[in-house]
This record gives C-alpha cells, structure tokens and sequence, in this order.
C-alpha cells in the first residue's frame, strides 16, 4: 500500500519544486506543491528603472519564455503611454512569438514530457531508443532559437525589444534563410500530432475552468480580451481585478479564481479548448486528422494541445516569413508622460499579466507581475487530489512517478514564480 | 581491455531564471555528442535520473540569495573536482542582486504582504563569494559555445580558449559603427567583455554590460563618456547598475559617478 510520497526535487520541470502527499490510514490527508525557488523580488527592483529597460529586466525572470515577459511588459507600458503599433511592427512581434512557442513547445514535448510517457528517465535516454525522433525534436527546437536570434538578437533573454517596437529590423536575407526550415518545421509538426496521439497517457478527466487570452480574428498569444469557460469577456488590462486577489488569511498565499470564486486553469489546454475556432487550417486539419476536439480535458493530454499549437505557430511563421516586408520605423517614437497600463499576453505555459504605473520621466513607480505558473499552482494541487484512487493502488514507486508526471505536464516554469506561495491545503 | 571511464559532470541551478541550464540544452547540433563524451550523472532540469558524486565537473548556475543556498554550494564544492560558474548570477550575483544596494527588507515588503515568511538573505552573491571557484563563465545568459569549449578544454587538459577583448573590439571586428559616437547613445561596450558578438550595438543600441567588467576595464577614463553623452539625468548610472551591476568594476564606476554628480 502507498505511503506518504516525498518528491524532495522535481524533475524536468523549470526551476525548483517539491511535492509531499501526506496518506494516513489509506486516504489522502495532504497535498503540499512547495515552491523553493528563492525568491527575486522583480516587482521591487523595477520601481525607479526607465520604462526601456523593463523588457530586459523581466525577460530574466525565465530563460524558458524571456519573449513572452518582454511582449507582455511592452504592451502594457505602450498602454500606459497611449502607443499604438504599426501593422509590420505588430506581425514581426507575433513572428518572435510563434518563435518562442516552437522553442519552448519543442523542449517541453520532446524533452520534459514525452520521456514520462514512454518510460524514458530523459531525451537523452530516449535518443538511444529513438535516435530519429530525438534528433528531429532538436532540429525543431533549433529551427524555433535560430527565429528567435534571427529577430532578437539571441534564443534567450534577447536584446531588440523595446517599448514602441524593435531597436532594429531584423536581416531579411537571415529570415529568408529560414524559410525551407520553417517548411520542414510545420510538416514535422504535423507529424508530432499524430505521433503525440500515440502516446499512452494516464486516465484522469478533471472539471476546469478554462482562462485565456482571446482574440477574433487570430488565435490568440499576442494580444485580446480574456474569455473564460462561462463565455465571459473581459479586457486585458482589467486582468488583476477580474482574476487575481489576494488573500492575506492564508500567509503569502496568492489565490487567483474566476468571478464565480473558482480557480481556473491557464496554458494550452485552456486555449485549446476555448480559441479551438480560431485555429488556421493548418492545425484544425491536424486536430481532425486524430479526431481531437473540445472538450479536452485531461491534463496529461496537454501534450496534444500543445501538438496542434506546434502546427499552428510553425504554418503562422511560415506565412509570416513569406510576406514580411520591414515598413516604415521599427519602432514608434512617443512623448514620455505619467499613466498606468496592463497587458496579458499568453506565455506558452499560459497567460502572463504584466501593470505598471509610469512617472513623468518615464520611471517605474509600481509593477504587478502575474506569471502563469503561480496561477496553475493551485490546480496542479487540486488534481493532485483527485488522483487519490490511482495514489492508493498503485505501489509506492509507481505512485510517486504518477504524480510527477501529472506535475510536469503542467509545463511548470517555476523560476516564474515572482511571488512566493505558500500553498494552502485543501481539505474537501 | 575496459573502456576508460567517462567523465562525470553534474548541472546545479540557484538563483536564476534557467537561462543558462537551458543554453546547454540549446546546443542542439552538439548536445547528443555531449551526452556521450561525458556522463551527465545530475542535470535535474533534463533528467530525473541522478546518480550520487563526487563528480569530475559541477557547473553552477545561479547566485547565492538565501541561507539554504549558502550550505548547499559548501556541499557540492566538496563533490566536485572542478568546479564552473555559468552565468552573470553565478559570477556576480545576477540581476537579483540589485537588492544589495538598497534596503532588503523594504523591498521584500514592497512585493510580498507578508515578508516574515520569506526565508531570503539581505543580499544575493556570487559562487566565488562562498567557495572556491575553478573557472567563471560571464553571460546573461553564457555563450553555448563557450561552455561547449571549456568542458571540451577539460575534457582534453587543455586550458579553454576563451576572448579576451572587449565588446567594443567586437563591434569592430562586425564593422558596426559606435553607438557612442555616431548615435550618442550610451555603451558600455569598452569594458564589457566580449563572447555575446556585440548584440546590442548590432541592433543599434547601447550593451548593457551582460557579460561583466572586462578585467583590465578603464573605469575611470568611461565615467566621464557615460556622463557625457547620456540622454537623460542618471542614465549612466542605471546603465552600470543592472545585470552585472554587483561586480566590483561596475559597482564602482556607478560610486565615482555618483560622486562626480554629487560634487557638481
């Protein structure tokens, strides 16, 4: 029979968790998902830094998703400021976004998760089973950072963001290199699919609340209101009001919960299942190809919604590649003045809130960083839970790994975590 | 006869933001080769199998910011043999260490409703403030190829090739014009470092110093130009106290031009 479960560091997850499930007379009686990722304290040490320095600064939160914290931080400065974007501005901004979802996608597929699903301790391992499959996985990854240099400068933490657009337009003959590679990248990811399909995945089907980012006309990442699984609509920049409370009761806990007092659950599954409609052809052609819709609503299958989003991301930087021409500025010139802004934009692991509050001279008074992981903590517990029958039956070892790979199919990028949490135990 | 026994080499992470971790993933094209050069007895970030030290070569990502890390990095300097600061954080205390100039306990305050809980020292510093360190890798995040070079240097007993320019001869060497001078935009490309190619001048804006003070940086000849030419009051100042803001060289250009502006 299973006892307590110590995981004293997890595995292939970004940055430093561990996870004790406390079993006491052949029930659950604890679920804790301790964070120790030291704490950074980002939102303190931006207050007093210009505004042009933000994008900088908060891509080192996480080397895993650096565009992500830049796209988020300089949306919400330009409304802050009243900036609005050119339209070649706008398109090289989600070709930099697509870049990183390919990356940090590729990594989390292939490397982080795919490993669990066929009994692999790593990719490395896997590579001497799987040698192909291996080197085609890294070869996308590659495809994704040599994007994500080609227009920032570098994979991680690049450096040709600014707030108004880019310092620089990138080199059109290095974006027309990438073009045949871009071509080869969307046909594997195709083939990720149905590989990913394939797949045998734990059983668990949970009852969330989806929240993501959404937008008509596109599948959204980049900009868009926020819609939840009740059809609610609600602006970007109202993001911390709607969604986030804190709740000083319970110590440096930070709850995040819908209008209705639920808590929610960000990253591809949630825009899977509410920006389904949104798809290109491209990847709605691959979801039908496995005959996947929504409702999907087990997490290990995240794997699959990250899949389609592979297809997604790689047809929408093809499309991208083909017609980009660098019009006008690649930047927007703008007068600095006092004002405050908010902006979401969806990290690969989920929605990334980014406030601030801007002085006279363009200085940081106040910053509110809302990272997608710290949202999801409080669901990866509550899963956790439900698995209580699986826990109970399994053998100890067998248990254990169960719950880490449910933990690492979140894509948890807990280097994230700007806000230290003390996870509340829940008692149902 | 048996096959000599491959190297051990084991990843740490501490404060940081993985950046780094994630750079040797990132080798791609050289990453399975890697693999079987050496043996990667503990890389959490890539894989849950570990296996126990001591090990040949540790690489240490991230600074030291809280008292767990402090005893930590004692046990693990006793378990490797040779021992690789990897990054900004780990060789200067990172971006987080921004904290060491102000007041902590206000900041802890300022993003947290209840610092008492937080379990944080007052400052964050680098690896080699706590214990010996064989070789320190600047970068924010490193250069892959340089980390591919030196476990290759280690691997074949020789000592790493590793630049030992400044961003600036970079820049020259790219055929980019100074931003100092044709942009009049503040730099601090004369005394960085080189190894990340002179991107920020490439794009045509100022570097920001990610890959620390160049050894032998003339600070006192560049507080003055930094003054000069910056576009804004304390620009200057922001520009040193940033990523590698905690290194000695940096912390103390940022002092005299403290200085400077408080005589005028």
């Amino acid at each position: 029979m299973t006892e307590s479960i110590q995981v004293s560091a997890l595995a292939r997850v970004e940055g430093e968790g561990g996870l004790y499930i406390g079993v006491d007379n052949g029930r659950i009686t604890e679920v804790k998902l301790n964070i120790y990722e030291p704490p950074r304290f980002f939102e303190g040490f931006l207050r007093g830094r210009y505004l042009q320095e933000v994008p900088d600064i908060t891509a080192r939160i996480c080397g895993i998703c650096p565009v992500a914290y830049q796209m988020s931080s300089v949306r919400a400065l330009e409304h802050a400021l009243g900036v609005t974007v050119t339209p070649a501005i706008r398109q090289l901004r989600r070709l930099f976004y697509c870049a990183e979802y390919i990356e940090s996608h590729a990594l989390h597929i292939y490397m982080l998760q795919a490993p669990d699903l066929l009994g692999h301790e790593s990719a490395l391992s896997l590579a001497t089973e799987a040698p192909e499959v291996v080197h085609n996985a890294l070869r996308l990854k590659k495809i994704g950072n040599q994007l994500l240099a080609a227009i920032g400068g570098r994979s991680v933490h690049p450096v040709n963001t600014r707030v108004g657009g880019f310092y620089c337009w990138p080199s059109p003959a290095r974006l027309a290199e990438l073009e045949s590679e871009m071509t080869w990248a969307l046909s594997f990811s195709r083939q990720t699919v149905k590989w990913a399909a394939g797949l045998p995945y734990p059983d668990l089907e949970v009852d969330y609340e989806f929240v993501a980012q959404h937008h008509p006309d596109e599948y959204a990442f980049l900009e868009g209101d926020i819609l939840n699984s009740a059809g609610e609509l609600s602006p970007e920049a109202d993001f911390d009001r709607v969604y986030l409370e804190q709740h000083v009761q319970h110590s440096t806990a930070l709850h995040s919960h819908t209008p209705q007092g639920k808590s929610y659950l960000v990253g591809p599954l949630a825009r899977f299942n509410l920006n389904f409609d949104q798809l290109g052809e491209a990847a709605a052609s691959s979801a039908a190809d496995i005959k996947l819709a929504p409702p999907l609503r087990n997490p290990y299958k995240s794997l699959l919604a990250r899949a389609v989003e592979l297809v997604e991301v790689t047809d929408e930087a093809l499309r991208i590649l083909q017609v980009f021409r660098a019009e006008g500025e690649s930047f927007i010139d703008f007068e600095l003045k006092a004002g405050e802004g908010g902006a979401v934009s969806e990290a690969p692991r989920g929605s990334l809130y980014h406030r601030y509050r801007l002085d006279e001279q363009g200085r940081i008074e106040f910053a509110r960083i809302m990272p997608p992981t710290a949202q999801n903590l409080a669901r990866i517990e509550a899963d956790l839970w439900q698995l209580e029958p699986q826990i109970l039956s399994k053998p100890q070892a067998d248990a254990t790994l169960l719950c880490e790979e449910l933990i690492r199919a979140y894509d948890p990028c807990i280097s994230c975590s700007v806000h230290f949490l003390t996870l509340e135990i829940d008692r149902r | 006869m048996p096959e000599p026994r491959k190297p051990t080499v084991a990843v740490y992470k501490f404060s940081s933001c993985d950046g780094c971790q994630l750079s040797i993933l990132n080798l791609e094209d050289d990453l399975l080769a890697l693999a079987a050069s050496v043996d990667i007895a503990y890389f959490l970030e890539a894989s849950s199998a570990t296996k126990p030290g001591p090990y040949d070569i540790g690489l240490v990502e991230g600074s030291i910011s809280t008292p767990e890390e402090a005893e930590r990095i004692v046990a693990i300097r006793r378990q490797c043999t040779t021992l690789i600061a990897l990054g900004t954080c780990a060789t200067a205390g990172g971006i987080q260490a921004l904290r060491n100039f102000g007041d902590a306990k206000a900041l802890a305050a300022s993003v947290y409703p209840h610092p008492e809980y937080l379990d944080a020292l007052p400052t964050s510093t680098p690896i080699g403030a706590h214990v010996p360190v064989d070789l320190e890798l600047w970068g924010c995040p490193v250069n892959k190829h340089q980390v591919l070079e030196v476990i290759q240097a280690l691997l074949q007993r020789r000592r790493p090739q590793l630049p030992a320019t400044s961003v600036c001869a970079e820049c020259k060497r790219n055929g980019t014009t100074c931003v100092i001078v044709a942009d009049g935009v503040p730099c601090l490309g004369p005394i960085t470092q080189s190894g990340c190619g002179a991107l920020c001048p490439g794009v045509r804006r100022g570097c920001y110093g990610c890959f620390g003070p160049l050894p032998e940086a003339e600070i006192e000849s560049m507080v003055p130009i930094l003054q000069a030419v910056q576009r804004f009051d304390g620009e200057a100042g922001l520009l040193l106290r940033h990523i590698s803001g905690y290194a000695p060289a940096f912390a103390r250009a940022a002092e005299l031009l403290a200085g400077q502006e408080t005589d005028a």
